[in-house]
């Protein structure tokens, strides 16, 4: 298999090819410039599926190029040689049968002997089947959640957040090496081993994308699709959501760590101890203090997009909170709306996101943060006997 | 263009009808001539032009370097949402219904279009639609964020611009119907004795297959955002999988429209290239046959292919399948297309007047863009690149290629029978260049940002992006600026200069050209008769 054979000499070799010499051909201004951002084709790939697609894309690349050429040829001869101004007088031509077919049949020709290998790349590009790992990649208004269904990390799961500083993206900081590409916690996987991401949605449809693995699957809410990878090389990929998802769409990128095995079983026994550690009493009962610490990070973390860390939100899409009719009524209907969501607007049903004791503190922040001042304490126990009903 | 010509000359043609009918403002609110009413089309559509580069170069400004500096991310996506609903609806397509209005009748040999009354209708429909579209930016919440594909669930969550955007998009559908009823009439009923269909001009054969394209694909967009907009306000659930609905669903609706619509514009574009290139090589057009069945071919074939535009969205691989293949017969037509004006250049005797000169910079640029599609038609290449920049470099080099620099062409070609006075030029061809040049810096570097993985529909990126987006942003600026200079060629074409003869251009073929410049506000009113000298086959 080409997976096997690839070498990072190749990928070297493929990134100057064809398709690099038509894009500089092209656009000869930038073709002496060597360097990085100066990319001008697809990322080097790193499966053998995006290996495919790299050479598919040099192929056509390199045969419109040829048509253009060939095409343009004829129109430069014309312009230079059959001017008026140097006195060349009109033929008067038209309707040539031969001509006609010529050029219906060879197009055609050329069509049918690209849709070989666009053919097999794509049913390589489709087979999912026999999996070594499959994980959930589930798009939220704006980041990522992952969850791990089979192999031995099954049942880890974590939201996947962009790291990137808010002053670097305000411009107040220098913007570090990999702005906006940069997550809390990464996607990890052992290399070579063939990965199956399925993903879905749960506000509105994102799209997963990593482009040195060639895949991108849009994610549907109340839908699944599925896509597949084999990462022949250790290394951090990146990507972003590609499809428009609302005002943060920009900011959450995909992350995917390929390990070695032995580290990949390392990081899984670590988050399988981080998350028994994290498991906690729900029936501990909260003070007000703790419970407001807690909030405010559960706060920042997941709803501060769009009600803003002021309270104040981005009326009217997202309403305020600071002094708003839910965050000082009843605590009951609050703890409902943080739950179950709002449907037909951007309010997500955050009770498969958040733990009891994540909303209970979450809420209780809410209503005590700002002008707020309730001094209410919510207990866990209050959230579990909402849910469900 | 006749606008101030006719007001301002009001008598000199011989024209006695002249003097009965309403002056001033209202002279252009009831007007039921076609030249009149094209004018306002062509008006209209350029002041559309203008608000939706404004719109552009915020986006192009915002995009000029990594970090967020004038906008917000909100409002970044309005105006790309904006930009493409006014660019697509409020200046392409009125902009060729306005080339339709003044020069069908005029092709033809009929004194007007079929339903006039009917016609002043379709027209004024516009405006509202063009205010709705706009004004939503100012109402609670802002104009619509989602990109002009409106996908739910995003659609749904937005404020009352939503329900603005899908008002307009329903009063000019209905424009766009009347419009399409009107000139397939026109052309079907009112040819002079003599023209039979083979014998029409091919401006008037792109329209009657564009005409058909909308009546068959508007209604189905029509349908498409009334079910957003129960899906919004009245409890349906069409889109919503939580109410049995699919937001695919209205990805396969809206592109069943949305495909076709990329011909509905670029059929007319090719139509007048299919004059001007004739025009200045002094010869016949090549193939006119085989260009009318080519038409046919790529209409016929639009409302095959939609689910090109949604590779990625989980249709199953014999989907996708099915969808390359019949993407790639496109390519045929197109390419008949293409190798037809390049021979009927070929020996003939050619020259480069401004109208030629944005003739020769579509067929470049329509040629680069088409070659992209065939790149992009392959699904596994398209996987890759789908909601990249490459996208949106392709789509620019169709349509701003395919539309505006054939509109330009057009513009060039019968300035001077709108006005009776040649154009400056030296400033069209300044325009010209300054076009071609700004919008290759601008849109061609597009492709490597696609192709390294930039996302469309970002307001921020990456720093490795940064470079090629600062020079897009630099060519984008001069392009938008450039544009200005057609006001300038324009209002001194109206004002005065070369009196231009009925027929300026000495290879132009056809029955406008026998009619005195500028054309008398009233044509053929007796079918003229037919010369087969004039005829285009």
């Amino acid at each position: 298999m080409t997976r096997h054979s690839y070498k990072n000499r190749e990928a070297s070799r493929l990134r100057r090819g064809p398709a690099g010499l038509l894009m500089a051909g092209l656009f000869g201004l930038f073709s002496g410039v060597a360097n990085a951002a100066w990319e001008i084709s697809l990322q080097a790939p790193v499966t053998a599926t995006a290996k495919r697609v790299y050479e598919l894309h040099s192929l056509l690349t390199w045969v419109i190029f040829i048509i253009f050429v060939g095409v343009f040829a004829v129109v430069t001869w014309s312009l230079i040689f059959h001017r008026k101004s140097r006195g060349h007088k009109a033929a008067d031509f038209h309707d040539n049968m031969t001509v006609e077919i010529a050029w219906t049949v060879i197009p055609t020709l050329i069509l049918i002997a690209i849709a070989f290998p666009a053919t097999s790349t794509l049913v390589q590009m489709r087979d999912t089947s026999q999996p070594d790992l499959t994980i959930k990649a589930t798009g939220y208004q704006w980041k990522w959640g992952y969850e791990y269904l089979t192999g031995d990390a099954a049942g880890v799961k974590f939201m996947s957040v962009q790291s990137t500083p808010r002053d670097q993206i305000e411009n107040k900081a220098p913007k570090g090496e990999h702005y906006l590409l940069e997550v809390d916690r990464p996607m990890v996987v052992p290399v070579g081993k063939k990965v199956r991401i399925l993903t879905t949605a749960s506000d509105v449809i994102h799209s997963w994308s990593v482009p040195a693995f060639a895949v991108k699957t849009d994610a549907v809410p109340g839908f699944l699709r599925d896509t597949w990878f084999r990462a022949d090389k250790e290394g951090t990929y990146r990507g972003q959501c590609s499809e428009l998802c609302g005002k943060d769409h920009a900011f959450m990128p995909v992350v995917v760590e390929v390990v070695s095995a032995e580290k990949y079983a390392a990081w899984v026994a670590e988050r399988k101890k981080e998350m028994a550690a994290a498991a906690e009493d729900p029936n501990k009962v909260w003070k007000l203090d703790e419970q407001l610490a807690r909030g405010e990070k559960v706060y920042a973390a997941t709803c501060a997009a769009c009600h803003q860390p002021s309270g104040k939100g981005l009326p009217p899409v997202f309403p305020a909170l600071d002094g708003s009719n839910v965050a000082k009524g009843p605590k009951q209907a609050h703890i409902d709306l943080v739950l179950k969501g709002k449907p037909g607007t951007a309010m997500a049903a955050f009770g498969a996101q958040l733990s009891d004791t994540d909303i209970a503190a979450v809420v209780a922040y809410e209503r005590n943060a700002w002008s707020n001042k309730l001094g209410e304490v919510i207990q866990p126990a209050e959230v579990k006997a909402l849910r469900g009903k | 263009m006749q606008a101030s010509q006719a007001a301002g000359h009001a008598g000199h043609h011989d024209d006695a009808s002249h003097g009965h009918g309403p002056t001033g403002l209202m002279r252009w609110v009831t007007t039921t001539n076609h030249k009149d009413i094209g004018t306002m089309y062509l008006w209209f559509s350029f002041v559309m032009f203008l608000v939706g580069g404004a719109m552009s170069l915020i986006i192009r400004a915002e995009l000029l370097s990594p970090g967020l500096q004038y906008v917000s991310p909100e409002f970044y996506n309005q105006m790309l949402t904006l930009h493409a609903l006014i660019m697509v609806f409020g200046a392409i397509m009125p902009a060729f219904v306005g080339f339709a209005n003044w020069m069908i009748p005029l092709m033809i040999g009929a004194p007007d279009m079929a339903f006039a009354r009917m016609n002043n209708w379709s027209f004024w429909l516009l405006p509202p639609a063009a205010i709705l579209l706009t004004a939503s930016l100012f109402v609670p919440g802002g104009a619509a964020g989602t990109g002009w594909t409106l996908y739910p669930p995003l659609s749904i969550q937005m404020g009352m611009g939503m329900d603005m955007a899908i008002f307009a998009v329903h009063i000019l559908g209905m424009s766009s119907i009347m419009g399409s009823i009107n000139i397939i009439t026109t052309i079907l009923n009112m040819r002079t004795p003599g023209m039979t269909l083979m014998k029409m001009p091919l401006f008037c054969w792109t329209w009657l297959v564009t005409a058909f394209l909308l009546i068959a694909s508007m209604p189905i967009l029509a349908g498409a955002v009334t079910m957003l907009l129960t899906d919004r306000h009245f409890g349906t659930s069409f889109f919503n999988a939580a109410g049995g609905g699919d937001p695919v669903l209205f990805q396969h609706i809206f592109w069943f429209f949305g495909h076709p619509e990329v011909y509905i514009i670029a059929l007319p574009a090719f139509g007048v290239v299919s004059h001007v290139i004739p025009a200045f090589s002094r010869k016949h057009l090549f193939g006119y046959t085989s260009m009318v069945y080519a038409i046919a071919a790529i209409g016929l074939i639009s409302f095959f292919v939609w689910a090109h535009h949604m590779y990625v969205t989980g249709i199953p691989l014999t989907g996708q399948l099915y969808f390359m293949y019949a993407t790639m017969l496109i390519a045929i037509p197109t390419g008949v297309k293409v190798f037809n004006w390049v021979t009927t250049m070929w020996r003939g005797s050619l020259s480069f007047e401004t109208p030629m000169l944005f003739a020769l910079g579509f067929l470049v640029l329509f040629t680069i863009g088409g070659l992209t599609g065939l790149v992009l038609a392959m699904t596994a290449v398209d996987i890759q690149l789908q909601d990249t920049y490459y996208v949106v470099a392709h789509f620019h080099y169709v349509m701003v290629a395919g539309a505006l620099f054939s509109a330009y062409a057009g513009l060039y070609f019968w300035l001077p029978k709108w006005t009776g006075h040649m154009y400056s030029e030296g400033l069209g061809k300044l325009h010209f260049w300054l076009s071609m040049i700004f919008f290759n810096i601008a849109f061609f570097p597009q492709h490597f940002l696609g192709l390294a993985g930039m996302p469309r529909r970002i307001p921020d990126y990456a720093q490795q992006f940064a470079d090629f987006n600062m020079i897009s942003s630099i060519g984008s600026f001069g392009f938008g600026f450039s544009q200005l200079l057609v006001l300038v060629v324009v209002f001194k074409a109206i004002k005065g200069g070369v009196k231009a003869e009925a027929r300026p251009w000495d290879g132009a073929r056809g029955l406008e050209w026998t009619v005195p410049s500028p054309a008398p506000h009233h044509t053929f009113e007796d079918p003229p008769a037919f010369d087969p000298a004039e005829a285009h086959g």
